[in-house]
């Protein structure tokens, strides 16, 4: 019995070594899961952030369709980037509304005008308020939220190429 | 040139380190003419310690002259830096870091063969084998997987600086501080090995014991100072308040701890009563185990903090291969030959030798919970959860476990050896347990909104400061011996930091408001008037400087809290403002302006919160006492002494 005792030790380290290698040689996975999936969107009216395109307000949301929501600014260099992979969401028939983060009416016409609309309607967030609200952390940003206005899945940073068709099925399948 | 001379010296070093192994092993062997070659063990040690110092010099050169030449300097320093932060750049970095290690863990193989003289042949030829071998497998890391002399082509035109959390005096000193610690116990592992393999006769374990001790006790006097000021460095460079976190980073710092706190009280018994020998043995295996299991999880990434360094999954499994090598290998030795070592001494249940076996298993489940603490998220990510063990988990489960310790403390200290009875010892200590035990239930029935946990740390560690100066009751305090001088200190020391932590905990007072300049706010006895902002500029930074003006009693003092920029690589830090006052101090933090033109202001007081690290560096003082007391050095100054009255 003593001389189990005594091995004891070592065996305790080769678990815990052994944990250690798994997790070395395991994938790192760094996503990090957001508090909003499954959580209806926070209340908020925005105004129009620039002449001709609607403000945005929760109410907007929940409207029976799904909708890709938006975080973006003119003064915002991965937003250029990410701006033909919204029109192609768009033209996949995916309804694309946005939210203006500090920005002024005449930069984001010149913003639209320059890369496109693929927005339906844009809130203007002069004081960031709605996106502190929202959990988002960033520009750009994008909250893919259903019919009843309940978030399914946040997405931080550009929406690259490779993402449209996925997030075109992620929300056709949405209610 | 700096550079290849550098290299060249490890691959010697890396070489010798090899032979040191050779010729120790050498000196275990039955033939006569293969144990002679043992002899050149202590030369050999020497010469490795002094070629690796030699080459962590060179690395020291380089980054003194800033050689953008070499990919490790012109990836963590800046021409731009104060010269202080550029030496500390040196060993800011994991090649730096690995190279400082090894030089500690040479030195120490070194310091053995100098000064070693009670110790048998055998023995000592196997201790510097074991940390001949523990040097030579870091070597490997260091030349296979991170050379930290290998040069960049072209040459880069400007640094790539350092995280600017890092540039900060104390924070300098503190890695080779831990790493002494660390390393130091590194030479408590060889010892243990050593005795493992060639651990005979009775005179021999207590040899070994009495070898081992002072480089346990040295260790871990350089392990408390080291935690003591890291904590202090997280709680007023982080500006949360808060002086311990149990983040990964100061778990991976407190397990060898607890494990060379316990070594340290085990070898004692090993060293005077021949008692306790499986124990001391084990501990000293853990103690460095864990500095090596602590300094591997931090680095290597598999725990977030702000410790790791790029590591590439190659160094990762190249350093867990040494681990389990090296662990393994001495609880392989331990299950192998244990059974074959006899207990050494008996004793009593209720004894001294009692007490430090509680003593032993208080602080090895303490050592437990934190350890499981720390590595339950990464086995609960294998299994696929997420999850981050926090504070509430460590202070419910080690926390009542360490005040089991502390009321331990007012009785263990006062046992006699072998055999004693609660009845002999004297009356007052009971009398300060029992008060104390009373005194926090009242506090908590009394008292609204006062916690467990506080009310007993409060009541015990004030008990404690006096039960802990009982043991020199009744003694000349002239002919007290060096050694129990040391632990009364060292155990007083616990009482004021406990007696800090529960302080601190209990009564600290925060306030979080919005003011424009010439407002004012409270915070405990503290009135704070907001003064206004104002731009500054450092070497390599920017700031804007908040003004209080803190008024207690009569007196009025300026407090100045920074919001800094770095330039290289671009950064912002809070840099809290304290005020230290006798009994507490006030913390500010200045935070975002809010859009009317107001400035966001984190205020704290905080009772007697000094007396943490100050405790914690009494405790340090208490085991110099004790490491001075024990040494050559007293004897030779009454020496002086004598001979300067002749």
């Amino acid at each position: 019995m003593k001389r189990v005792l005594f091995w004891i030790p070592l065996m305790l380290v080769g678990l815990l070594l052994g944990l250690m290698l798994r997790q070395l040689e395991a994938p790192r996975d760094e996503a990090v899961a957001s508090h909003w999936v499954d959580q209806p969107m926070p209340a908020f009216a925005l105004p129009p952030a620039t002449d001709g395109v609607a403000g945005l307000s929760t109410a907007d949301l929940a409207t029976g369709t799904p909708h890709l929501v938006n975080i973006f600014a003119s003064w915002c260099v991965p937003c250029r980037v990410e701006a033909p992979q919204l029109e192609a969401l768009k033209a996949r028939g995916v309804d694309v509304v946005g939210i203006a983060i500090r920005d002024k009416p005449e930069d984001v016409a010149a913003f639209l005008a320059e890369y496109g609309n693929p927005y339906s309607r844009i809130g203007s967030d002069v004081d960031s308020n709605v996106q502190i609200a929202m959990g988002s952390s960033g520009v750009p940003e994008s909250f893919l939220v259903d019919g009843r206005g309940i978030v399914r899945e946040q997405i931080q940073g550009v929406i690259l190429e490779q993402d449209v068709d996925r997030i075109a099925r992620a929300l056709e399948a949405l209610p | 040139m700096i550079a290849e001379a550098g290299l060249l010296l490890l691959w010697l070093a890396a070489g010798l380190a090899l032979l040191q192994a050779v010729t120790g092993f050498a000196g275990l062997a039955r033939r006569d003419d293969v144990v002679a070659l043992g002899l050149a063990v202590r030369p050999v040690a020497i010469v490795h310690g002094v070629l690796c110092a030699v080459a962590f010099l060179c690395l020291i050169a380089l980054f003194a002259r800033t050689d953008l030449s070499v990919a490790l300097v012109a990836n963590n320093s800046h021409s731009a830096k104060p010269m202080l932060f550029k030496l500390a750049g040196a060993w800011g970095n994991h090649e730096g870091s690995m190279l400082l290690w090894l030089t500690i863990l040479a030195i120490g193989g070194a310091g053995v063969a100098l000064f070693e003289r009670r110790l048998g042949a055998r023995m000592l030829s196997a201790t510097l084998a074991a940390q001949a071998l523990l040097a030579f497998g870091f070597y490997a890391f260091l030349l296979f997987a991170s050379n930290p002399f290998a040069r960049l082509n072209p040459a880069a035109s400007e640094g790539a600086g350092l995280n600017p959390l890092l540039q900060d005096p104390g924070l300098a000193f503190h890695p080779p501080t831990l790493y002494f610690g660390y390393v130091g116990l590194s030479v408590a592992f060889s010892f243990a090995v050593g005795a493992l393999l060639a651990g005979r006769t009775k005179d021999d374990w207590r040899d070994f014991a009495r070898a081992m001790r002072p480089w346990v006790l040295a260790a871990w006097i350089f392990l408390t100072v080291g935690i003591a000021a890291g904590s202090y460095w997280a709680y007023y460079e982080l500006g949360w308040g808060g002086w311990w976190f149990w983040d990964p980073v100061e778990n991976a710092s407190l397990m060898p701890w607890l494990a060379a706190t316990a070594l340290l009280h085990s070898v004692s018994v090993t060293a005077n009563r021949d008692g306790l020998r499986a124990w001391t043995i084990m501990l000293a295996v853990v103690a460095f185990s864990m500095s090596m299991i602590g300094t591997f999880i931090v680095r290597s990434g598999l725990l977030t903090s702000v410790h790791s360094f790029a590591v590439d999954p190659t160094r990762g499994v190249f350093i867990l291969a040494l681990l389990a090598i090296y662990i393994g290998g001495a609880l392989a030795l331990f299950g192998w030959r244990i059974g074959k070592v006899s207990s050494g001494a008996t004793f009593a249940g209720i004894s001294r030798e009692g007490a430090l076996v509680a003593n032993n298993l208080l602080l090895s489940v303490i050592l437990g919970i934190v350890l499981i603490g720390t590595f339950y998220p990464i086995a609960a990510e294998a299994l696929g959860h997420r999850l981050s063990v926090g504070p509430p988990y460590f202070n419910r489960t080690a926390g009542p476990i360490a005040l089991l310790l502390v009321a331990l403390l007012f009785v263990g200290p006062l046992l006699r050896w072998r055999s004693d009875r609660p009845g002999r010892l004297p009356k007052i200590a009971w009398v300060l347990l029992a008060a104390a035990v009373i005194a926090a239930i009242a506090l908590v029935a009394t008292v609204p909104a006062t916690t467990l946990l506080p009310a007993f740390g409060l009541a015990l560690g004030i008990g404690l400061a006096l039960a802990s100066l009982v043991p020199l009751a009744g003694r000349s305090l002239r002919r007290t011996p060096g050694a129990t001088w040391g632990m009364v200190v060292a155990h007083f020391g616990v009482a004021v930091a406990l007696i800090g932590m529960a302080s601190n905990a209990a009564f600290t007072e925060e306030r979080l408001v919005a003011l424009a300049p010439g407002q004012s706010t409270s915070v405990g006895p503290w009135r704070v008037d907001f003064t206004g902002v104002e731009p500054i500029a450092g070497p390599n930074w920017t700031a804007i400087e908040g003004g209080l003006a803190a008024r207690y009693g009569d007196r009025i003092d300026r407090l100045t809290p920074q919001l800094r920029s770095f330039f290289t690589p671009p950064t912002e830090t809070s840099e809290a403002a304290l005020l230290t006052r006798w009994n507490g101090q006030l913390y500010a933090v200045l935070g975002q302006p809010t859009e009317d033109g107001r400035w966001q202001l984190r205020l704290w007081w905080k009772p007697f919160v000094t007396l943490i690290w100050f405790g914690g560096l009494l405790v340090a003082l208490g085991g110099a006492i004790a490491l001075v007391a024990r040494s050559r050095v007293p004897g030779a100054i009454r020496r002086l002494v004598a001979r300067i009255r002749s």
